[in-house]
C-alpha cells in the first residue's frame, strides 16, 4: 500500500484491491482528516445520558472536546454548523470489553511454558505447574499492540462506537486493557487510558500433560500468580532494604507486570457468565480481600453476567460491577437436531437477555460488551433483545454509555455529552434503539466522520460469500495474486479485508444481492483518498468481475481454496497487517 | 400422637405442602439461606436406627433440622407435619465415601504427579443433576474425591447433597477436608501418553512412593521455613522475606499437622503397606484406603494402622490391579476389625448403595446391620462426621431416607430423602411435576423455533449467510482433553 507509484493507477488499484476487501458493513465512514476543528450541531435534540433530554439545543465542539451544550451556546466563527433540525446527538457508544483496535496476531508464548493463545493448546511447552505461567502475558498491552489498522476501528466506529476497552487475547493472562477512541492519526491517537484492566481467563490453557488441564487448576494457578506477585512486591522492597547474605528474590515477569498494573489501580476482569461462576468469583474476591496486601487487591469486575437474572441481588449486595456479554446464548447452528438441551440449558437461552433487566432492578451497575459478535451493527440489535425483555431503554443506553465510563475510571471525560468531556458523540435522525434510524455522523475525539448510506441487498443473497479468497488479475506490471477474507453478515453485507504482497486494505461497504456483490476499498491515491471498487457476480463457487478505480478497470477472477478455514482465515488477515 | 394415630392420612397430602416450599425454592435456585426447618413428625415407620436396632412402628421427631426424638411413642407439637410411614423404613441418609459428582469441569488435573493445589470446593457444580438422581437412591452425604491421576491429587470436600442450594451451602459443615492420593497404575504413567508429548514422571510403582515421599520432604522443609520465618519475626528481627507460600505444599502441611484426611486410591498388598510405612516415618495417618481391592489380604496390617476401608461390593478385574478382588473383600476386612465402608466412584452406582451393602450378606455373612453400617455410620466414622449423622439418633442431623421397603431388598425405592430435617427428595412429588417439567421445555423449545422461524420470515435469516464462528470467551464451555476420561481413571 505503501509503494505506490506515482501515475500508475492501475497499480494503485491492484495494490488496494489486493489489500483490502471487506464486504459487510452497510455504511461508510470516511474520516475527513484535516479538516475543521470546530463544529456546531444546532438546534438538535440531545440525550446526555448524565442529565434529562434537552430540545432544541446546540453542542459545540471544539478542537476534540465538547466546550458547551447549551440553548444559546455562542457558534465560534471557524466552526462547521450542522443544522441539527431533526437530529438527535447521544455520547458515543462503548463496547466494554473487546479486543477490538488489537489487531489479531501470533502472541508471543507465555513465559517458560504453556500455550500462548487459546488455539494453540497443544502447541506450547508443557508446563508443570504454576511456577511456569502458562498461558500468561500480561506485559502485553493495548496501548501498545493498539492500530488503526484493524479493520474493526471503522467498522465499530460507523455503527456509533467511539471507544472501546480492548485487551490483547489469548491464554489466561492476555494482557492489559486501555481504553481506546476510535480513530487517530496514529495508534497513539487511540490510547484514552492504559492501563484501565487485567482480564483473567479461567479457561485452562493446558492439558492432561500441561497445567493446568483442568478448572480447578486454572483457579489453583490464577491464586497462586496473586500471592506470588504479593511476595515478589514485598520480598523485592525488604531485599533492597537488607541484601547482604540474603539470596535476591527471583524476578517474575508475569508478576512484576501484575503488580505493575495493579499499583496503577488497573480492574480485573474475571470471568462469571453462569450463577455458579457468578459466586466463584465472589469466592475468589473473598479469597483476594483475605490474603493480599492492599495494594495488590485487585478491584474485581465480573464479565459474562447472562445468568444475572439468578444472582442479580447478590452481586449488588456485594457492590461488584458487570460487562454483561450481548452474545447471547442460542442454539448451536450446526448442532444434532436430534440432540434436545436440557431444561437447564433452554432456560438458560430463554432468559439470559433478562439478566439486564434483573441488574438494573437490583441496582447493580453494568455496561454492555460485544464478545463474539462479529457484525458490529448486531451489537446494538442484542442490546435491544434486553430491552424487549424488561430494561429500560434509558437505563440500556447508559450500560453503553455512562455506565461503562464510571465502571472504568473514565466519567470524568467519557460516556456523557457534558462540557468539557471527550467529543464522542454518535448524531442520528431518530431513536438510537430504533431499528430504522440512522446514523448520520459520528465523533470521534472531535473528529467528524460521515457515515454514508450504501446501497440495499434488494434480494437476499443466493449463497454465502464469506470465506477466503484468492483472486487473480493483470496489472500493467504483470500477473498478480492477492487474498480477500470476506464476512458476509445475514443480510448480504460484505466486510473485510483484501491482502496482498504490497499490503492490507479493508473493505468499508459492500453487499451480495442474489448473486451480484460489489464492494469498496478506500486508499490513499496521490495524497486523496480514493474509492477501488469491485463489481461481479458469484455462481456460488468462483467470483469475477471488475475492478474500477479513477475511471480505469480490471478484470478479475476468484476461488475459495478452503472454503471453511475461517479461523486461519482470521489469521492470515491480522498478520497481514501492517504493523 | 395417639390423637394422629389411625387418622388416614395420605402420605402424599401431608407432606406436600412441607415439600412445595422446598422445591419452588430449589427451581428459583434460592440465593439466601433457606426457610426455618419445618418440625416434622414421621410415624408408624420401621426405623432402622444403625446404632441400637430397629424399632417397629416407630415415630421420630425432626426439630431445627435435627432428630429431636425417636422411639415407639414420640410426643409431637400440634404444629408438626406429619408423615405417615406406616409399612415403611426409615433408615440415615446413604453417605458415599468415594463420589466424583458435583464437579466443573475435569475431576483430575492430571498434568503434574502432585496436583495438591488445586481443590475441589473450589469447582463444585451444584447444578449437577447427578447430586438429585443420588438423592432419589437415598444418598445424603458424599466424599468428593479429586481423580487419581496422581500419586498426590487434589484436595477433596465432603458435601451434603443439598439439591437447588448454591455451591457454598454444599460442603459438610465442620467436616475435615482430605486430599487425595492415588497409587498403582493411574499415577504412574506407563500405561498412558499424550501423543508427541514425553510421558510424566513417574513411570513406576518405586516412582509414585518416591514422588509422595519427595512431596512430604518438601511439604517438611516449606514447615520447617515458615516456622522458622514466625519465630524470628516474633523475636523482633526485621527486614526478613517471607518464604513464598506455596498451594501445593500447604495442604500437605495440613495433612503432616494432622488437619486433612488423606484418601488413598489403592489396590494391590503390597501398594498399601508402602503407603502405611511412608505414613508412619513422615507421622502422618492415612485416613481411608480407597477401592482397597486386596484389602483382604492385609487386613489385619489395616486395622493395626486404624485406617478405613472404602471398597467397592464386587467390581472386579477391570484391570489387571484389579483380577484379585473378591466380593467377600468388605466383610473379610469387617470380620478383623477394619473400619469398612462401601462406596460408589459413580454417580449411578450411587443410586442404589443400598443394594451394594446388601451383597456383603450374601457374600460374607454380615449381619443386616452390619450391612446396613457399610454405607452409614461406617462412612460417617471415616469422614471424621459420626457425631452428626450415620445412624438415627436423637441430637444427630435430621439426614434420612424412607424407602417402602427394607433397604436391603431388591425391591426398596426411595420415597424421601431428608437433610437437615428438610425434604431434598420426595418421589411422588417428582413425579407429579414430570409433566409440568416437560411442558416447559415443550413450550421454551417451541418458542426457539418460533423465534428462528420468524427470524428466517424476516428476511434476516439468509440460512447460507453464517457469521464467523464466536472464537472463544465463553465461560460455560470447557473444553476436555484427549483421552481425559480414559486417562481420568477413576478406579
Amino acid at each position: 500500500m505503501r509503494s505506490v507509484r506515482r501515475g500508475s493507477y492501475f497499480f494503485v488499484l491492484a495494490a488496494a484491491s489486493l489489500a483490502c476487501l471487506c464486504v459487510t458493513n452497510p455504511s461508510r465512514v470516511a474520516a475527513q482528516g484535516g479538516e475543521p476543528q470546530y463544529f456546531a450541531i444546532r438546534g438538535a435534540t440531545v440525550v446526555p445520558v448524565s442529565g434529562p433530554k434537552l430540545e432544541n439545543v446546540t453542542v459545540i465542539i471544539s478542537r476534540g472536546i465538547i466546550s458547551a451544550v447549551a440553548k444559546d451556546a455562542a457558534i465560534p466563527d471557524e466552526a462547521w454548523v450542522i443544522d441539527g433540525n431533526g437530529l438527535t446527538v447521544y455520547p458515543g457508544l462503548i463496547d466494554s470489553f473487546t479486543d477490538v483496535g488489537i489487531p489479531a496476531t501470533t502472541p508471543p508464548s507465555g513465559e517458560g511454558g504453556g500455550a500462548g493463545a487459546g488455539g494453540a493448546r497443544q502447541q506450547g511447552p508443557i508446563s508443570q505447574g504454576p511456577e511456569d505461567r502458562p498461558g500468561a502475558m500480561p506485559w502485553r498491552t493495548a496501548a501498545n499492540e493498539a492500530s488503526l489498522s484493524d479493520k474493526r476501528v471503522e467498522t465499530w466506529r460507523s455503527t456509533g462506537f467511539t471507544t472501546v476497552i480492548s485487551a490483547p487475547k489469548g491464554g489466561m493472562f492476555p494482557g492489559q486493557a486501555a481504553i481506546l477512541d476510535l480513530q487517530g492519526e496514529r495508534n497513539g491517537d487511540m490510547v484514552v487510558k492504559a492501563p484501565v484492566a487485567i482480564p483473567v481467563s479461567l479457561q485452562p490453557v493446558g492439558n492432561f500433560n500441561s497445567f493446568p488441564g483442568s478448572l480447578m487448576g486454572a483457579i489453583a494457578y490464577v491464586r497462586q500468580v496473586w500471592l506470588d506477585t504479593d511476595w515478589w512486591s514485598k520480598a523485592e522492597s525488604i531485599y533492597e532494604k537488607n541484601s547482604r547474605g540474603i539470596e535476591h528474590p527471583r524476578y517474575e515477569r508475569t508478576d512484576a507486570a501484575l503488580a505493575e498494573a495493579l499499583g496503577e489501580h488497573a480492574m480485573v476482569l474475571v470471568p462469571a457468565n453462569t450463577s455458579r461462576e457468578i459466586r466463584r468469583s465472589f469466592n475468589l474476591a473473598e479469597n483476594w480481600r483475605m490474603h493480599l496486601a492492599e495494594n495488590l487487591r485487585p478491584n474485581v469486575v465480573l464479565y459474562g453476567g447472562q445468568m444475572s437474572y439468578e444472582v442479580a441481588e447478590e452481586i449488588a449486595a456485594k457492590k461488584l460491577s458487570v460487562l454483561v456479554n450481548l452474545k447471547w446464548p442460542e442454539a448451536e447452528k450446526d448442532g444434532d437436531p436430534d440432540e434436545i438441551p436440557s431444561l437447564n440449558t433452554l432456560r438458560f437461552r430463554d432468559r439470559a437477555p433478562t439478566s439486564p433487566a434483573a441488574l438494573a432492578k437490583a441496582g447493580a451497575k453494568f455496561a454492555f460488551y460485544s464478545d463474539a459478535i462479529t457484525a458490529p451493527k448486531d451489537i446494538v440489535k442484542a442490546v435491544k433483545k434486553s430491552i424487549d425483555a424488561g430494561l429500560a431503554p434509558d437505563a440500556a443506553l447508559r450500560a453503553l454509555t455512562l455506565s461503562a465510563a464510571e465502571i472504568f475510571g473514565v466519567a470524568d471525560r467519557l460516556g456523557s455529552v457534558e462540557k468539557g468531556k471527550i467529543a464522542n458523540l454518535v448524531v442520528t435522525d431518530g431513536d438510537v434503539f430504533n431499528e430504522k434510524t440512522k446514523i448520520k455522523y459520528v465523533f470521534v475525539d472531535g473528529r467528524r466522520f460521515e457515515v454514508r448510506e450504501s446501497e440495499k441487498s434488494k434480494e437476499a443473497p443466493k449463497s454465502d460469500l464469506s470465506g477466503k479468497w484468492k483472486m487473480t488479475y493483470t496489472t500493467p506490471e504483470g500477473d498478480e495474486e492477492s487474498t480477500a477474507d470476506i464476512t458476509m453478515a445475514s443480510d448480504g453485507s460484505l466486510s473485510g479485508s483484501i491482502t496482498s504482497s504490497r499490503g492490507t486494505a479493508n473493505i468499508i461497504s459492500g453487499n451480495l444481492t442474489a448473486d451480484k456483490f460489489t464492494f469498496t476499498v478506500n486508499i490513499d491515491l496521490e495524497g486523496s483518498p480514493t474509492d477501488v471498487v469491485f463489481i461481479g457476480t458469484f455462481d456460488g463457487k468462483t467470483i469475477k468481475g471488475t475492478i474500477s478505480v479513477a475511471g480505469y478497470n480490471i478484470e478479475f477472477t476468484g476461488t475459495r481454496p478452503d472454503s471453511h478455514s475461517l479461523a486461519e482465515l482470521h489469521s492470515v488477515s491480522g498478520s497481514g497487517d501492517a504493523r | 400422637m395417639t390423637k394422629r394415630r389411625g387418622v388416614p392420612f395420605t402420605f402424599i397430602a401431608i407432606c406436600l405442602p412441607a415439600a412445595s416450599v422446598l422445591y419452588a425454592k430449589a427451581a428459583n435456585r434460592p440465593a439466601a439461606a433457606p426457610e426455618p426447618a419445618p418440625v416434622i413428625l414421621i410415624q408408624n415407620a420401621t426405623i432402622l436406627t444403625v446404632s441400637h436396632g430397629t424399632i417397629e412402628h416407630g415415630s421420630l421427631l425432626i426439630r431445627d433440622g435435627k432428630i429431636a426424638e425417636v422411639g415407639a411413642n414420640v410426643k409431637a407439637p400440634k404444629d408438626a407435619q406429619v408423615i405417615d410411614a406406616a409399612g415403611q423404613f426409615v433408615m440415615p441418609g446413604i453417605i458415599d465415601c468415594h463420589s466424583h459428582i458435583a464437579i466443573d469441569g475435569n475431576v483430575n488435573e492430571g498434568s503434574v504427579s502432585v496436583s495438591s493445589m488445586v481443590n475441589i470446593a473450589d469447582v463444585l457444580n451444584p447444578d449437577d443433576i447427578s447430586i438429585y438422581r443420588d438423592l432419589a437412591g437415598g444418598v445424603t452425604v458424599a466424599n468428593v474425591l479429586h481423580g487419581s491421576a496422581n500419586a498426590i491429587g487434589g484436595q477433596t470436600v465432603v458435601i451434603k447433597l443439598r439439591w437447588g442450594q448454591p455451591a457454598s451451602k454444599l460442603p459438610f459443615e465442620g467436616a475435615l477436608p482430605g486430599i487425595k492420593f492415588a497409587l498403582g497404575e493411574n499415577p504412574k504413567r506407563s500405561n498412558f501418553s499424550v501423543p508427541g508429548q514425553p510421558k510424566r514422571y513417574p513411570a513406576t510403582r518405586m516412582g509414585v512412593e518416591e514422588t509422595i515421599r519427595a512431596a512430604f520432604v518438601e511439604a517438611r522443609d516449606y514447615k520447617a521455613a515458615w516456622d522458622s520465618y514466625n519465630k524470628r519475626t516474633a523475636a523482633g528481627e526485621k527486614n526478613l522475606i517471607p518464604p513464598r507460600r506455596d498451594l501445593k505444599l500447604e495442604p500437605l502441611v495440613e495433612v503432616l499437622e494432622g488437619k486433612r484426611y488423606v484418601h488413598a486410591h489403592c489396590y494391590r498388598e503390597d501398594e498399601i503397606l508402602m503407603l502405611l510405612r511412608v505414613a508412619k516415618e513422615f507421622g502422618f495417618k492415612v485416613r481411608t484406603l480407597q477401592h482397597v481391592l486386596e484389602g483382604y489380604k492385609v487386613a489385619d496390617e489395616i486395622a493395626a494402622a486404624g485406617v478405613g476401608a472404602s471398597t467397592f461390593s464386587d467390581w472386579w478385574a477391570y484391570k489387571v490391579e484389579a483380577y484379585e478382588a473378591i466380593p467377600y473383600n468388605a466383610a473379610l476386612m469387617t470380620r478383623r476389625g477394619v473400619v469398612v465402608s462401601v462406596n460408589s466412584d459413580n454417580a449411578e452406582e450411587a443410586t442404589h448403595l443400598n443394594q451394594e451393602a446388601a451383597k456383603s450378606i450374601r457374600y460374607g455373612g454380615l449381619t443386616h446391620d452390619e450391612a446396613l453400617k457399610l454405607v452409614t455410620i461406617n462412612p460417617a466414622m471415616q469422614l471424621g462426621i459420626d457425631k452428626r449423622v450415620g445412624s438415627i439418633d436423637a441430637g444427630k442431623d435430621a439426614d434420612l431416607v424412607i424407602y417402602n421397603h427394607d433397604p436391603l431388598s431388591d425391591y426398596a425405592v426411595a420415597q424421601k430423602t431428608l437433610i437437615d430435617g428438610r425434604v431434598y427428595f420426595d418421589r411422588q412429588r417428582d413425579i407429579a411435576e414430570r409433566p409440568a417439567r416437560e411442558k416447559e421445555k415443550k413450550d421454551l423449545l417451541e418458542k426457539e423455533k418460533k423465534a428462528a422461524a420468524e427470524k428466517k420470515a424476516a428476511g434476516e435469516a439468509g440460512k447460507k449467510a453464517e457469521e464467523k464462528k464466536p472464537e472463544e470467551n465463553k465461560p460455560e464451555e470447557k473444553p476436555k482433553p484427549p483421552q481425559a476420561q480414559i486417562l481420568g481413571g477413576g478406579r
